[in-house]
């Protein structure tokens, strides 16, 4: 049976892992082999680097550093960040990652996903979606968080999806680095709108959060940043919760 | 050695990685005198069937495929595991290496599943007697990432399945020919034990 997936993000800046509360205090928590060793040690089921000082520095340092986690753990990890065009993700598979996320340039440039898809194959192009709830819909953000754009995030979803996105990775910008939980409202909306996994992202606190994201929302997968670097809990620990919960999951 | 054939398509350098923490001498090309003089072959493969056919025969690497695929231990993995079949329905023009016979099939909408099939999913181990599934067992899980997979004319070719809507080959095996839909090189433990059995046959 397939599992869901537990997946910890680690955020890149100057090629150390940071996380963004609300994506704007930064704290160091350290170098990202070694954390991306440690995860793989308590059984992630896949990581995520996003390189979030990408879109404006220079980027070539994160190629060297993907070929460095490649090298020493033998798991699937996607990257994202600042991904501009075709040679990008080029760049970045061969240097060992299994997928791409794409988000502002996705937005700007949508062909970028049909393209991608169609030299790469759909199952390495994640498309990344930050949305925060306005009157009456959920908008997407791109730059970040700091940018509105006035798309509407489940009508991107499944144009996204439609282009050949093989996935979403869904942040709500209302639950990110709250601790409350995930945005269930909002996942359950997008899951049952595209045809797509979807990564939830965002608010994770207590087990309870990942078990609500599964049963409730219908996400793939569960993002988690700052609560297993700061091992409030060992990925093993969520993943023996929901297994007891009756959650398809890896042990 | 071990030839891990470059085509320019994606993960070539975390097979490698894997081949080696397995103790194989591991030398990553694109020439056809390298796969003639290797051992053993590995088709690794991320990306479109079509664009890959398009690299393989540019680098002019069919006949060397197919006199090795003869001969040596070759394992396919993923994408390249498809291209070793007859044809895949994500490239109508555009054939395989017909290797192995059989087709490519997307998972049908009407599974009403979410495409592509991503994660772990268990084997069901259906030929135990596989050099490849040595130490497998259908506790295991392994990481799949795909939205095709291929249906073997002969039955007998499928070593495990793995249950996503319905039953796919997950191991196909034929006397020297291996293939496997889901990434060792990415499979944690149980992909290195797979990767292992692999190094490890004569």
């Amino acid at each position: 049976m397939l599992s869901k997936r537990i997946i910890p993000c680690l955020d890149i800046k100057d090629g150390r892992v940071v996380k963004g509360v609300k994506f704007l205090k930064l704290r160091d928590a350290g170098d990202p082999v070694e954390v991306a060793k440690i995860y793989d040690a308590q059984g992630a089921d896949e990581l995520v680097f996003l390189d979030i000082t990408a879109s404006f520095e220079k980027r070539k340092t994160l190629v060297v550093l993907v070929e460095k986690i490649a090298k020493n753990i033998f798991m699937p990890f996607t990257v994202g960040g600042g991904i501009g065009d075709i040679s990008d993700i080029r760049d970045i598979l061969n240097a060992g990652a299994e997928k791409v996320s794409l988000n502002t340039q996705a937005v700007k440039c949508p062909e970028l996903i049909s393209d991608a898809s169609a030299r790469f194959g759909s199952q390495c192009i994640v498309v990344a979606i930050d949305a925060k709830k306005q009157k009456d819909c959920w908008e997407v953000f791109i730059n970040g968080g700091r940018t509105p754009t006035g798309i509407d995030a489940l009508e991107w979803a499944r144009k996204a999806a439609k282009l050949g996105a093989g996935e979403i990775l869904l942040t709500s910008m209302d639950t990110d680095g709250t601790k409350d939980g995930y945005d269930l409202e909002l996942t359950k909306a997008l899951t049952s709108c595209v045809p797509i996994p979807v990564i939830a992202s965002g608010g994770a606190g207590k087990l309870e959060d990942f078990y609500n994201v599964f049963a409730s929302a219908g996400a793939d997968a569960a993002l988690a940043a700052s609560l297993f670097h700061y091992q409030e809990y060992s990925i093993k620990q969520v993943k023996e919760y929901l297994k007891q919960k009756g959650i398809a999951i890896r042990l | 050695m071990i030839a891990v054939i470059d085509y320019g398509m994606g993960n070539i350098h975390s097979v490698a990685k894997a081949l080696q923490a397995s103790g194989a001498e591991v030398l990553v090309t694109n020439k056809p005198e390298d796969i003639k003089k290797s051992d053993k072959l590995v088709l690794p493969g991320v990306g479109a069937f079509s664009d890959a056919m398009v690299e393989l025969k540019k680098f002019n690497l069919l006949p060397a495929i197919k006199d090795s695929a003869a001969k040596k231990p070759l394992l396919g993995i993923c994408l390249g595991m498809q291209l070793l079949f007859d044809k895949s329905q994500e490239a109508e023009n555009q054939p395989g290496l017909s290797i192995l016979s059989g087709d490519v099939v997307k998972f049908s909408s009407k599974l009403k599943l979410k495409v592509p099939h991503m994660g772990w999913n268990n084997l069901k181990v259906k030929a135990a007697q596989c050099p490849l599934l040595k130490g497998i067992t259908d506790q295991d899980q392994v990481y799949f990432c795909h939205s095709y997979y291929p249906v073997p004319k002969e039955s007998g070719t499928t070593a495990a399945c793995a249950e996503y809507g319905l039953e796919f080959a997950a191991v196909v095996w034929k006397n020297n020919l291996y293939g496997a839909q889901f990434h060792p090189e990415k499979s944690q433990t149980v992909g290195l034990k797979i990767i292992r059995n692999f190094v490890e046959l004569c």
